[in-house]
């Protein structure tokens, strides 16, 4: 009672803070700028938010919080359009968004996914906003509750959605999601600093793989060099089906879909620590499940859509709770944003501890400038999306060579390096085969974020338990069967069983016709064989240092058996089986004009081009070979789209302040900006 | 003698303006000036830098616009190492470091390529630490760790090679049994981990500690134990001027038994000490920069400290604690950035015995 007298007024200051026109005009001003930085695949946030830090030193405290939030809260809503109509995870929240959205995008329903995903998203912010303005009150003993087994627990129901998404052999699925986990191991260890199938003197391969990467690669690259050997448009036969209003109406007929998935994305936002990677696995997994028709999802069902979008922005307000009672960033932007609210002012507002009893007006100011941030994006968004809509119906050839510039440029900003273009390259080609033979990419990628929480977790929580048990056997069991824990043990179980009885009708790839059994089960020797070297490698860590090999043996074993069974079935069954899908023999991607490596050779040329010379230059050359070459493109045309093309990368990097790749020119030459 | 000094400095530094041409002023007016750091965009140095970088841009002549640029990879080597091959083009190049550059340097780690030696110290900054207990082991402590001997802890922990090697040397030196959990990504997990009850014993940079567990100690759930010090002018540890009533590792040292301030355990722990945290954070420019460049920002960043509200500026985002500047800024990373051969050996079998970590 107590508390509701205290907050209510504070809400009301709040509002009276955050309506004054000059308040709305600088988060007006954020959004624009939030949306013109999320183009950028992976880095829209941290780059913006990077580039507002000068400006926030003694800046009125709600004009700066208007303008960083304007632009933190429509990351997850102007990404949207990568995920939707190019295929390509703009960040972890928008993954799932891929599985369903594109889909519709290729059957040219792209103006109704996207306005249903923004609806959604809207929907989603509105609805955390309003939780977390009551959560936000007794949220501090409810994450101090979510130790290290609850958050183990947790990234185990997010890796049970491996379940759903297996696709039509659950062992290919498991698999999958055992390769990537092993592959997120790769680098060196948090615990013990062991190296996993890495070595000093590939300092690139310590650091290990980034998720910006390995989404790109795993998501976009095999839809962008499918799309481009069958030259058509994205939108099958260039045609716009379904307008905007439609899109709406999907999501109010899902209302309720829309409201269990917020919530869902506010809860677990909340939980510091697990951030996002997780939440849109879980509502689309969710989604699934509640789901009576289950046979579209993977093919273009809009609630595939709905749900991991309602939870996305949901979760950027639930993320707020750790940041602000915590002073514990749960993102990369977050850590900024807190660095920066330190500079806003004479430096009052000091996250932490103490935010909600001397800055309460002020912390309902930022949850409600969060939702209202999502608003006026999300208006802006969906005005837009039409006329977006429209490039899904551009020949692909023409948009092929940007997206390549694009996801090149944005893989080269998680590193800086000029191995992230290989690293890009080398994980594409892995995205390809998966895609080819049906082993479920989804799988795949939700084992590469959750590899490091399930291991660190793991590993400390093992390590406190047994440091309880030595105490003694009931302290022990107390804190592993927390009854947090034994709910999300009961979720998971459900889930799984649900899961695998449903996961047949999923299919994320389509339905994929089989052939010879030569090419499959070549690829399952190869996935083998890495296994089995992985797992050689980790056993020669020295057992010291334990917590640095045990999980890649556990998971490295289990993905190894999984195959050697799948590798029988392989020898047992006749050609023709399911266990044999491939894409090559039957289908879209059989019958397209152009081959695989040769498409792939030009992605590569432009790699290969980069390390010479360096990107611009590089650029420059790949533009227009491909323009006059592949596309057949007129002088005139083609002249003015490769200005076009380097004019907007060099604005938006100068703008950003980033550099590109250099070559071994630059090695060997001064060169101003930016070809240096 | 002091003031002699003083004078005849003065007036050599006026008869070298009064040699030096007008037109070799240095002005960066129009320059870009890239302020290089080996992070990521969320980490203290990032924070520590961009507080920094809109003061520099209104003190240096010119006012160019200083851009903080993040090179991230392998906790800093990555970034040092490329700082390394860097030479003087026109002064618009600057580089920043921080405990996590120096202990792998210190600790001979194999990775590094650079030579702090090399570079030019133009800035050097520091902040203090505080070790707290929870509140049940709190009641045992009576300024010494005697009656925590018996008592078995747990601590969330980055990793032994890291500013984390301070704190755990420091408890074995006391005989204190911690166990640490590795693998937590920054001191403010940890601090959630001893909040949860999951771990029993933390410590905190400066900052964190007040903006985070200093609640936790007036709601009476943590108890402080120890600071680690704070470097005077002769380089002895004294109490820390942000805690002035917590007592320093060192008094508690001397009041346990069986701990001692002085011998080659005593050596390693303040050697990382210093490295550590007086001197965590230096800005440098690249070798070869020309007398002329370093001292136009030696004087930009002494024009910082002296502003007026820099004190209280500087206390919320970075801590009361000194800022060298030219001269104090290379004696400080003197300091900070040599260890005798003893400590180093030292320390390199105590984390292989401790932790099974080789830096071979």
């Amino acid at each position: 009672m107590e508390m509701i007298a205290t907050a209510l007024p504070s809400l009301g200051e709040a509002w009276a803070l955050i309506l004054q026109p000059v308040v709305l005009g600088y988060l007006v001003l954020g959004v624009v700028m939030g949306l013109a930085v999320g183009v950028f695949p992976g880095l829209g946030g941290i780059a913006g938010l990077s580039l507002l830090l000068p400006f926030m030193f003694g800046m009125d405290p709600v004009l700066g919080l208007a303008l960083m939030i304007g632009m933190v809260a429509v990351v997850p809503t102007s990404d949207t359009f990568a995920s939707v109509l190019m295929g390509i995870p703009g960040s972890s929240a928008s993954q799932a968004t891929v599985l369903d959205g594109f889909p519709m995008a290729k059957k040219g329903q792209a103006a109704r996914a996207l306005s249903a995903a923004f609806a959604s998203s809207l929907f989603g912010g509105l609805v955390g906003a309003a939780f977390l303005t009551v959560f936000i009150l007794i949220a501090r003993p409810i994450v101090l509750a979510f130790g290290l087994p609850e958050m183990l627990m947790m990234t185990i129901l997010g890796l049970s959605m491996v379940a759903v998404l297996a696709g039509r052999i659950p062992l290919k699925g498991v698999a999958a999601a055992g390769l990537g986990l092993m592959i997120g191991t790769i680098g060196e260890a948090d615990a013990g600093g062991s190296l996993r199938m890495a070595t000093y003197d590939i300092p690139y391969l310590t650091d290990g793989l980034k998720l910006v990467i390995v989404g790109l690669g795993i998501f976009a690259i095999p839809e962008i060099v499918s799309l481009l050997r069958q030259d058509r448009s994205i939108a099958q036969g260039a045609k716009l089906g379904g307008g905007w209003m439609e899109g709406v109406k999907d999501w109010f007929a899902n209302i309720w879909l829309s409201i269990r998935c917020s919530i869902i994305g506010v809860i677990v936002g909340v939980i510091p620590g697990l951030g996002g990677s997780v939440v849109d696995w879980i509502a689309y997994g969710h989604s699934v499940q509640t789901t009576k028709d289950k046979s579209n999802f993977g093919k273009g069902e809009v609630r595939g859509v709905i749900g991991p979008e309602s939870s996305n922005n949901a979760k950027e307000g639930g993320g707020l709770v750790p940041t602000l009672l915590f002073g514990i960033p749960g993102s990369g932007s977050m850590a900024i944003f807190i660095g920066a609210v330190a500079l806003l002012g004479s430096g009052e507002i000091e996250v932490g501890p103490n935010m909600l009893k001397d800055n309460l007006d002020i912390t309902y100011a930022i949850v409600w400038l969060l939702a209202l941030a999502n608003v006026v994006g999300t208006i802006l968004c969906i005005a837009a999306s039409g006329g977006i809509a429209k490039l899904t119906t551009i020949r692909f050839t023409y948009l092929a060579p940007f997206l390549f510039m694009l996801i090149s440029f944005a893989a080269f900003q998680s590193g800086q390096n000029f191995e992230d273009l290989l690293a890009l390259f080398a994980i594409g080609l892995i995205g390809i085969f998966l895609r080819r033979f049906d082993w479920s990419r989804p799988a795949f990628l939700i084992g590469f974020v959750l590899s490091n929480p399930v291991e660190k977790f793991t590993n400390q929580a093992f390590q406190i338990a047994s440091f309880r048990f030595r105490k003694s056997f009931a302290e022990g069991i107390d804190y592993i069967f927390s009854p947090i824990v034994i709910v999300l043990l009961i979720i998971t179980v459900v889930s799984v069983v649900l899961g695998i009885r449903q996961a047949k009708s999923i299919m994320a790839e389509g339905d994929v016709q089989s052939g010879s059994k030569r090419a499959p089960v070549v690829f399952l020797l190869v996935l083998m064989g890495y296994l089995a070297f992985a797992l050689t490698n980790a056993g020669m860590i020295p057992n010291y240092n334990m917590t640095d090999k045990i999980i890649p043996l556990v998971v490295g074993g289990i993905a190894l058996f999984c195959c050697v069974i799948l590798m029988i079935q392989m020898m047992l069954r006749t050609e023709g089986d399911s266990i044999f899908a491939d894409k090559e023999v039957a289908g879209e991607d059989a019958d397209a004009p152009y081959g695989l490596w040769s498409t792939l050779a030009w992605f590569g040329g432009l790699i290969a081009a980069t390390f010479v010379v360096g990107f611009i230059i590089a650029l420059v050359g790949f533009l227009i070979s491909f323009l006059r070459v592949r596309a057949g493109a007129s002088w005139g045309k083609t002249m003015i789209l490769t200005v076009a093309g380097i004019g907007f990368m060099c604005l938006m990097a100068g703008a950003l302040n980033r550099d590109f790749p250099p070559g071994l020119l630059q090695d060997a030459v001064d060169l101003p900006w930016p070809l240096k | 003698m002091r003031k002699l000094a003083t004078t005849v400095a003065a007036s050599a530094l006026i008869a070298a303006g009064m040699t030096m041409p007008a037109a070799a002023e240095v002005d960066f007016s129009g320059k870009t000036i890239e302020w290089v750091i080996p992070f990521s965009e969320t980490g203290g140095s990032a924070k520590w830098a961009n507080f920094f970088a809109p003061l520099l841009s209104e003190e240096l002549p010119g006012n160019p616009t200083v851009v903080v640029k993040f090179m991230p990879g392998a906790g800093s080597t990555k970034g040092a190492n490329w700082f390394q091959e860097q030479e003087h083009e026109d002064g618009t190049l600057m580089f920043g470091t921080s405990g996590s550059t120096q202990f792998p340097y210190l600790l001979g780690d194999p990775r590094v390529r650079y030579e702090y030696a090399d570079w030019i110290p133009v800035m050097a900054s520091g902040t203090g630490g505080v070790a707290y207990l929870n509140t049940e082991d709190g009641a045992k402590f009576d300024g010494s760790a005697n009656a925590l001997k018996d008592t078995d802890f747990i601590y969330g922990s980055q990793g032994a090679t890291r500013l984390d090697l301070v704190p755990l040397l420091a408890w074995e030196m006391l005989g204190m049994s911690v166990e640490p959990v590795f693998g937590i990504k920054g001191r403010g997990d940890g601090r959630l981990m001893f909040e949860r009850g999951e771990a029993t014993i933390d410590y905190q940079t400066s900052s964190g500690y007040l903006g985070g567990s200093q609640a936790m100690v007036d709601d009476g759930k943590a108890v402080p134990m120890m600071t680690w010090g704070a470097l005077d002018e002769d380089g002895n540890i004294v109490r820390d001027p942000t805690f002035p009533d917590i007592p320093t590792f060192k008094e508690v040292c001397e009041a346990t038994e069986g701990c001692a301030t002085e011998g080659e355990q005593w050596d390693a722990w303040k050697a990382f000490f210093v490295a550590g945290f007086p001197v965590q954070k230096i800005s440098f420019l690249p070798a070869g920069t020309p007398d002329d460049v370093t001292e136009t920002y030696v004087k930009a960043f002494e024009a910082v400290r002296s502003r007026p509200d820099f004190a209280e500026l500087a206390a919320k985002q970075v801590g009361k604690y000194p800022m060298f500047v030219g001269e104090g800024a290379a004696k400080a990373t003197t300091t900070g950035t040599t260890v005798s051969e003893d400590a180093k050996t030292f320390v390199q079998n105590w984390l292989q015995e401790a932790y099974g970590v080789s830096l071979k």
